[in-house]
């Protein structure tokens, strides 16, 4: 399933940018219960990484209370063209990956 | 047993794509919980109010996804800015919304998300800093509900 | 809260103790956008942060993908949709000829996957059918609606309208006392819309995911305590219709965010 990334394609150096990622996950709690009666199992993103040529400049721990389809946005220097790596950590398995380039002049 | 407000609106709130799920919420935040749940991140350090900026809606239209961001005011150079923001909720089954970790590198110590609120309460933002000092800003949150709710079949 | 929205359904009833069949005259139209709060409009606005939009990215991949016993994808037929699709959502539900009836667009794209891709049908709400509903949608975004313009639609438009005006359910609400009578009000804390369908599926905040006209129009049923169509019935399918011909010059919006 998608999910969307949105960085800058240029930058100039020393410009301090928005990163914005979207991604499809349900989110779900842990909390609730079916009709029946049984616990719905925690199925939910915990860990959220971007890196910069390869150096961490983001990390987020998440928890049941990020609404489905997690959003985050937040903020980097560029100061050098390459690549945002984004990996998406979670219950049972759950791994994602996305990348974005950036050139900076 | 009646149905109490707050196992209505979990109820009203809880429906999902299939329509198959009933959301009951026996489990809440308490205030000793958040309590908990903030001494955790902070240890015995005091929290100062300011520097730290909340900004979500004081009434939202949907509990099920709410807009937040939070921004603190730091220069974000090498030896002053801002290592991480904590962010906690009053009433929800759990403390914890989010830990987010920022460096020297982020240029601006600013995070958005978009959260879950079960019911109208306090959210906390707590910023740690470079030199290890805490800092907070609260906000009161009005949470309403939709108008028609789906069929628990 | 039970109480709460009993005095406000009382309320209601109190104000409009006649049945009116209004209608919105065309430049008083307004579609749900116009009732958000600021940070809702914000999210649809933003195509990287418009939620709904992850729903589009999985229909352009769907829309390339061959399936089937005649192992072909939409594009195989229908090209480019940015071309060949756009336009097309603002014109439906339209009159099939074979049915002899008006189909929804999700109906159309199960048509054909039946008739041309020998496949079997998405199940209604399943992520596929939304997805691919969606990504076609989107390609109407902007268009005005003109559902419902067909003259063979004549005679379901007209069951629509009558459904929309028939009162129904333990509260003995007609879609009209609200949508047209008392729009700008509140329910339960929600301002009452215009109930405009611009852009479906769309992104709900109360579902955390896409949905359809049908599954909306299926929870104000159930709001009212009355028996929901089943997806697909005829009475939805008009009710579809007849709202889409009553947005009349609107344009679409899918995906729409709405709280």
């Amino acid at each position: 399933m998608a999910a969307l990334i949105n960085v800058p394609a240029r930058a100039k150096r020393g410009d301090i940018i928005e990163i914005r990622t979207l991604t499809s996950h349900i989110m779900e709690t842990g909390f609730r219960h079916t009709v029946a009666g049984a616990l719905v199992p925690r199925d939910i993103i915990t860990s959220f990484t971007c890196r910069y040529n390869g150096a961490e400049v983001f990390r987020a721990d998440l928890f049941p209370a990020i609404a489905a389809n997690p959003y985050l946005s937040f903020f980097t220097v560029a100061k050098e063209s390459g690549k945002f790596e984004f990996e998406w950590i979670g219950d049972n398995g759950f791994s994602s990956t996305a990348s974005a380039s950036i050139t900076v002049e | 047993m009646p149905t109490t407000r707050r196992q209505f609106l979990s109820i009203a709130g809880g429906i999902t794509a299939a329509g198959t799920l009933v959301t009951l919420r026996p489990l809440e935040a308490t205030p000793a919980m958040l309590n908990t749940a903030i001494r955790n991140v902070v240890g015995e350090a005091p929290i100062r109010t300011g520097k730290v900026k909340l900004d979500i809606p004081p009434l939202v239209e949907n509990g099920n996804t709410v807009p937040l961001t939070v921004s603190v005011a730091s220069p974000m150079t090498t030896d002053d800015y801002v290592k991480s923001i904590h962010v906690f909720n009053e009433k929800n089954p759990q403390p914890n919304i989010g830990n987010f970790h920022l460096g020297p590198a982020s240029g601006r110590a600013q995070v958005s998300t978009r959260i879950r609120l079960a019911d109208t309460q306090k959210v906390v933002a707590i910023a740690r800093l470079s030199d290890d000092t805490f800092w907070q800003a609260v906000a009161d949150v009005v949470v309403t509900l939709a108008a028609c709710t789906e069929e628990l079949n | 809260m039970r109480r709460a929205r009993a005095i406000a359904v009382v309320a209601l009833l109190a104000a409009a103790p006649t049945l009116l069949a209004g209608g919105i005259a065309p430049e008083a139209r307004r579609s749900g956008y116009a009732f958000m709060g600021p940070e809702t409009r914000a999210m649809q606005d933003d195509d990287s942060s418009n939620p709904g939009m992850l729903f589009v990215l999985d229909g352009e991949t769907l829309w390339t993908r061959k399936t089937g016993g005649a192992d072909k994808a939409c594009a195989d037929c229908h090209g480019d949709a940015r071309s060949s699709m756009k336009g097309v959502a603002a014109r439906y539900p339209a009159f099939d000829k074979a049915a002899g009836r008006p189909v929804t667009l999700g109906q159309r794209i199960n048509l054909c996957r039946g008739n041309h891709q020998q496949a079997a049908p998405l199940p209604y709400e399943s992520r596929d059918l939304l997805a691919l509903s969606a990504f076609v949608a989107h390609q109407s975004r902007s268009v005005a609606i003109t559902a419902g313009d067909d003259p063979q639609l004549k005679p379901f438009v007209e069951q629509g309208r009558a459904l929309f005006v028939q009162r129904e359910g333990q509260l003995n609400l007609a879609c009209t006392n609200c949508h047209d009578d008392n729009f700008d009000k509140r329910l339960a804390g929600a301002p009452i819309t215009q109930g405009q369908p611009t852009g479906y599926p769309l992104y709900r905040l109360e579902w955390q995911t896409l949905g359809s006209l049908e599954r909306r129009l299926r929870s104000c049923m159930t709001g009212v305590r009355a028996q929901a169509y089943d997806y697909g019935s005829p009475e939805l399918v008009a009710l579809e219709l007849y709202l889409m011909s009553r947005a009349r010059g609107l344009p679409m919006e899918t995906p729409a965010v709405r709280p």
